[in-house]
């Protein structure tokens, strides 16, 4: 059982991940509330796969999440439109690929 | 009057995990987070899903008619098999947890045992609330080692929650005919499994959490003839009341 004593002062907040089936990505699904990881994973069990919706869950500090900032959005997002080479369908396909 | 050993020892499980989840049920919107609210009442749930299967079971063994709603809301206190254990009240969220322990490292190698042994019907119901009390034990011993191991007020309100349903663990390990009757046609565990294992279980996890296993008590005794502490009169009045004043009322 993981002891942090840094984190067993009080609950902290826990993103949680659900992975719905085999093969498919976690995917984030809310947040819990605890005071170490094992009880978040519990917690997170309790409230997220009542009804079989997972074989897997992640839980992660929110803290650890480092997030984009809104104001951000334009340098890290915009100058991606109009750069078409990045598209597949910018490229001639050769006659000779048969299937694409 | 039925001679199968099955009805009285399903009756004991049913009637225990009913007044432990009727218990469980208190602290709906009283605990101390929202998701150790949503943990209780899924834990309770359980039980009360278990409950549920084992008395029908122990209606058709008895083979008199009775359902799952008269075996729950139809038996007066002296009638009522359950653990004095699970009677107990909540008092504060570490005691809860101490008699949820006890419980659960009692009823998760009970439920293994039925699972593994020769009669279907309680094989089937051993399985399905194994998987589940195995989930309730992992919870509850997480809690004993995080308040026994926490801070001087958590460690404190642990030892008091352990004392105060210390004395009504020997009942865990009783072992009458019943019982003996069941082991010999090789349908429940044999005497002094539970309890070796119940010990382990107990020292393991009190010594991670840092609490010492009290010595044995003279421990308290009688649920098997029906008789309870002070407490489980009240449980069954506000429990069977709905049903008795409106007979067969459905939601």
């Amino acid at each position: 059982m993981g002891h942090d004593p840094t984190t067993e002062t009080g609950d902290q907040l826990w993103e949680v991940f659900v992975r719905a089936r085999r093969g498919i990505d976690h995917v984030h699904c809310g947040s819990v509330h605890a005071p170490d990881a094992e009880l978040a994973l519990q917690a997170a069990r309790d409230l997220y796969t009542r009804r079989n919706e997972g074989v897997s869950l992640w839980v992660v500090p929110a803290s650890a999440i480092v997030v984009s900032e809104p104001e951000d959005s334009d340098a890290l997002f915009e100058p991606s439109v109009d750069k078409t080479y990045r598209y597949p369908t910018y490229y001639d396909l050769p006659d000779a690929v048969a299937k694409m | 009057m039925t001679e199968d050993p099955r009805f009285p020892y399903l009756l004991r499980m049913a009637d225990s995990s009913l007044i432990l989840a009727q218990r469980l049920s208190e602290w709906l919107a009283h605990a101390p987070t929202m998701e150790e609210d949503m943990a209780l009442a899924n834990i309770g749930l359980d039980l009360i899903g278990n409950a549920r299967t084992a008395y029908t079971l122990a209606g058709e063994i008895e083979g008199e008619g009775r359902t799952e709603d008269d075996l729950a809301y139809l038996r007066d206190e002296r009638e009522f098999l359950n653990l004095q254990l699970v009677e107990q009240p909540n008092r504060d969220f570490a005691a809860t947890m101490a008699r949820q322990f006890f419980f659960d490292a009692w009823h998760l190698p009970t439920l293994a045992a039925l699972a593994a042994g020769d009669d279907a019907d309680l094989a089937a119901l051993g399985a399905k609330g194994a998987k589940e009390a195995a989930y309730h034990l992992r919870h509850s011993s997480s809690w004993v080692v995080r308040l026994g191991d926490g801070t001087e007020e958590s460690h404190r309100r642990m030892v008091e929650g352990v004392d105060a349903v210390w004395r009504y663990c020997g009942e865990l390990f009783e072992f009458d005919d019943v019982d003996r009757a069941l082991a010999e046609t090789g349908a429940g565990p044999g005497p002094g499994e539970i309890e070796a294992t119940w010990r382990a279980t107990v020292a393991e996890v009190f010594a991670e959490a840092g609490l010492e296993v009290p010595p044995d008590a003279v421990w308290a005794t009688g649920s098997r003839q029906g008789l309870h502490t002070e407490y489980l009169g009240f449980i069954l009045a506000e429990m069977q009341y709905l049903h008795r004043s409106h007979p067969g009322a459905r939601w």
